[in-house]
């Protein structure tokens, strides 16, 4: 059995910044995991710019964003094995990995950090009734059909769901040239970045339709065309809307689920809403030694982010190292944490714990459910606000965040921290 | 070429029809329109072996539905499928209910169905903890089980190949002519000469026995639509779970699958006679699944849903709805199969001796063989052993090492085992059937493509000539700019 102090399971941008971030502290065995033929994870085939503005200040593509850290590796002795595939994680932190080089991988890990990241939600999971015709498929699929294998999907496009993917592989298909004929949006909202509506969607004069959906596919072979139809407060189809468009492909962009098998498999506490592990301030799960950062503990926005979140997993895994294994796992056990509750327009948090004996400022990131303009986000514990600061607009296609203060948290008297909207009085 | 028997249509009925006379020293040779097998009612059905108590007493259906069911295991065993022994339910609400069940119990009893008993509610509950509290007792019947349809058929036809057998897809048959003793059948790949002719044709063998004359076989297609759940759902229901039966059939029923998913459906919605391919789901019969299932396991949703889809059932028109399976009255070297629905996957181990009896009598000039290959070896899945032995086999060849299937956890080295197979996988849904390859929660959406990559270098075709499942569902078109 090989032995490290670091197993990273995933070697996208999650777990390179996590490796990179555990040996910039200390961590001397690092062993980074990656199921696919190269590190970079999904940004291998994100090939158009607006990665790294806040992390580098500089607007770089996909494959740019992920080479800085491959590169940044490779000066490392953190090891890599790509193309394996972790398949299960027994106790003791055991990971048993498989790949054709190595055959059954096990090895014995001090400490571990999950970076699997996420998946698109498929067609079976919506209940989009018809004809099982090809030409339907994730958006994700589709942009690694062009921008991979240099194949068009599709010619004459219909895109349902308007997040980030959909909207990016609108732009891409139509470069192209094919004719992308609208984007539908089942919420009265896009779940997207206003900055890809524009870039990707106005500019090409491509229609989003909002409160709008699928509701029935067509053709037996290849896909030949969609019905869609207006929906109500309630998402139910609008008698008398529905009107016929032809295409032959039909992409999705539903949503994304964190991939977390493993974490299941491994026993790890899941947040209902998050669909990822419940985490400390340190993205330590509830299994001691086991931490989790990236796509796979929440979907975010925007790749800078996913970086900001792993570099702290890497510490709070250095930490748990290099202490040999004293530190706190993720959910209370002894009633001393902190809880973070997500109240009145807030769907989640992340952190959901902080350790009171932390050592640092938490940045709590969230989301809110719906939209909302000039509102305050108000940060409360017990009977004390922490924080208070006017939003003009919060939308839940985009990540928010709040910081409390390690002052603040060192001397709270409840054992809750709660962050919500209200609305302005003034707005 | 020219063969003693050519058997039309390779669904699970066809393809143990095929392995069965491929015990035979004869030309034998299975036809089927689509591009690959199984592909009709046999990919998309409840996937039960029925213990037997629904069928009239006397029927040829619980004649060949309680042989069948005894005969799975066996059948399953040789071929290497999937198959459990998990029992079911037929569960009550009221009193009327409990009457039912005795009726069923009674017929049960009258077709041979061994060790049935009308349970309690109390019993109920233990076997089946998440049931509805308005569940008032239940028909037990031990002998009912699960098993992978379309890989019996996919078994039984590679076994049937390893037997002498040979197979052509994409070979729709749309005429026969009978002339000095053979049958002239037109097909999309040509003209096949045969001395008999079985015809399995499923919803299609009414046109087929009309090719040569034969008017008697009148169906309706009848569609039931499915929901398929994750296998985070399986905790939530351990046997077959049925309601009473209607004239529409045997009703909405939740159940295991041999994978770890749980599977609910169908509905009943008969068609128009030239509905044949209307296979496509609706907003109506995918509530009407949702809402039925809701009454038996309060808690089931269809939130973990991996897919919903639909199948045809042969549904003979008229009074009499018994399996018919004879010698043509037109031509007694033509034999029907037809109006094999429910429990016509049960039945099919039978089926395929009852057509060999057939077969012995109006052709005894063929004798068995003595070489006979009963058993298909068991594909490597290599998920199921262990560490060690994972090991083991990834040294052999590296390619097992190679997870390609994310979510299955199906590695390259099955990918390309299925598609050399006898009578190997063309196109992207044959690599799912024969490997579970894009058959879990993210639905391809990761391996699609790598199985797409994988079967057009093995094929030696480009990317884009892979299709879905055939004729016209291509996938991918030119290359980019």
């Amino acid at each position: 059995m090989m032995k490290y102090d670091l197993v990273v399971v995933g070697g996208g941008p999650a777990g390179m910044a996590a490796a990179l971030k555990a040996k910039e502290c200390g961590v001397k065995k690092i062993i980074i995991l990656e199921r696919s033929e190269t590190l970079g994870g999904i940004l291998e085939q994100c090939i158009h710019t607006g990665f790294g503005l806040h992390y580098f200040g500089q607007e770089l593509s996909g494959p740019e964003y992920a080479y800085r850290f491959i590169k940044e590796l490779e000066k490392t002795d953190i090891d890599v094995k790509v193309d394996t595939m972790v398949t299960e994680i027994q106790p003791g932190n055991v990971v048993i990995a498989t790949n054709n080089v190595d055959g059954m991988l096990r090895i014995n890990a001090t400490a571990i950090i999950l970076a699997m990241g996420c998946r698109e939600r498929p067609r079976g999971a919506l209940d989009m009734p018809g004809s099982r015709a090809s030409g339907i498929m994730t958006a994700g699929t589709a942009q690694k059909y062009v921008n991979i294998n240099g194949y068009m999907p599709g010619k004459k496009i219909v895109i349902l769901g308007s997040g980030d993917i959909g909207l990016i592989m609108a732009r891409r298909m139509t470069l192209e040239g094919a004719k992308v004929e609208m984007v539908c949006e089942l919420m009265p909202y896009s779940g997207g970045l206003t900055r890809n509506i524009v870039q990707c969607l106005d500019d090409l004069g491509i229609p989003l339709k909002l409160s709008c959906t699928v509701i029935k596919t067509h053709g037996i072979g290849r896909l030949e065309g969609v019905t869609v139809a207006n929906v109500d407060e309630n998402r139910r189809p609008i008698p008398g809307t529905e009107q016929f468009v032809e295409c032959d492909t039909l992409l999705l962009s539903v949503g994304l689920i964190p991939e977390n098998e493993l974490t299941r498999m491994a026993g790890i506490i899941i947040d209902p809403v998050t669909n990822g592990a419940i985490v400390d301030e340190y993205r330590q799960t509830s299994r001691s030694g086991v931490f989790a950062c990236g796509n796979v503990l929440q979907v975010h926005d925007l790749v800078d982010y996913v970086t900001e979140e792993s570099q702290i997993a890497g510490e709070g895994a250095a930490k748990y190292i290099l202490s040999k294994g004293k530190s706190k796992g993720g959910k209370s056990r002894n009633g001393k944490d902190i809880h973070v509750k997500a109240k009145d327009g807030v769907r989640y948090v992340v952190p959901q714990n902080i350790n009171r004996s932390t050592d640092r400022d938490v940045k709590v990131y969230f989301r809110v459910s719906d939209i909302y303009k000039d509102t305050y986000v108000v940060v409360t514990s017990g009977d004390k606000e922490l924080y208070r600061k006017k939003k003009r607009k919060l939308a839940p296609g985009e990540m928010e965040n709040v910081t409390v203060k390690l002052e603040d948290i060192a001397c709270l008297e409840s054992n809750e921290i709660t962050v919500k909207l209200e609305v302005g009085k003034n707005g | 070429m020219q063969y003693d028997v050519v058997v039309i249509g390779a669904g699970v009925v066809g393809a143990m029809i095929t392995r069965e006379l491929s015990k035979y020293n004869l030309n034998l040779m299975l036809v089927e329109k689509c591009s690959d097998v199984a592909m009709g009612a046999t990919k998309a059905n409840s996937a039960i072996v029925h213990a037997g108590f629904d069928a009239e007493v006397g029927s040829l259906k619980a004649k060949l539905n309680v042989q069948g069911a005894s005969l799975m295991a066996y059948y399953c065993n040789k071929l290497s499928v999937p198959y459990k022994n998990i029992g079911s339910l037929v569960v009550a609400y009221d009193w009327d209910d409990m009457q039912t069940l005795e009726v069923l119990f009674e017929r049960g009893f009258n077709n041979g169905v061994p060790n049935m008993e009308i349970i309690s509610q109390e019993r109920l509950r233990i076997m089946e903890p998440y049931i509805s509290e308005e569940a008032i007792g239940a028909l037990w019947a031990p002998t009912a089980g699960i098993v992978s349809p379309y890989e019996l058929a996919i078994a039984a036809v590679e076994n049937a190949i390893m037997n002498g057998a040979r197979v052509k897809r994409n070979s729709g048959v749309f005429d026969i002519e009978y002339k000095d003793g053979l049958f002239y059948l037109s097909t999309a790949s040509g003209v096949i000469k045969a001395k008999y002719v079985v015809n399995c044709a499923g919803i299609f063998s009414d046109k087929i026995a009309a090719m040569i004359g034969d008017t008697s076989i009148k169906l309706i297609p009848r569609k039931g639509e499915y929901y398929l759940l994750d296998k985070t759902e399986k905790k939530m229901v351990n046997h077959v779970l049925f309601q009473c039966p209607s004239p529409m059939g045997k009703g909405i029923l939740v159940s295991p699958t041999v994978h770890g998913n749980v599977l609910m459906g169908p509905t009943a919605l008969d068609l128009d006679f030239d509905s044949k391919l209307d296979l496509d789901t609706t907003i109506d019969g995918l509530d009407t699944v949702k809402k039925s299932v809701k009454g038996v396991i309060p808690q089931m949703t269809t939130r973990n849903a991996i897919t919903s889809f639909s199948g045809i059932r042969a549904h003979r028109a008229g009074e009499d709805s018994d399996f018919l399976i004879a010698p043509s009255e037109v031509n007694n070297h033509f034999v029907n199969v037809a109006g094999v629905e429910s429990p016509g996957l049960t039945a099919a181990p039978a089926i395929a001796r009852y057509v060999g009896k057939i077969f012995n009598e109006i052709a005894p000039e063929y004798e068995k063989k003595k070489d006979f290959k009963a058993t298909r070896p068991a594909p490597v899945r290599v998920n199921e052993l262990s560490l060690e032995e994972r090991a083991k086999l990834i040294k052999k060849d590296s390619r097992y090492g190679r997870i390609i299937c994310r979510c299955e956890g199906i590695t390259e080295g099955e990918i390309v085992d299925a598609i050399k197979a006898p009578c190997g996988a063309r196109d992207v849904d044959a690599v799912k059937r024969r490997t579970r390859s894009g058959m879990g929660r993210c639905q391809g959406g990761f391996c699609g493509s790598k199985v797409v990559e994988i079967l057009a270098r093995e094929l030696d075709i480009p990317m884009n000539k892979v299709t879905k499942y055939g004729n016209g569902s291509k996938i991918l078109f030119d290359k980019t700019k």
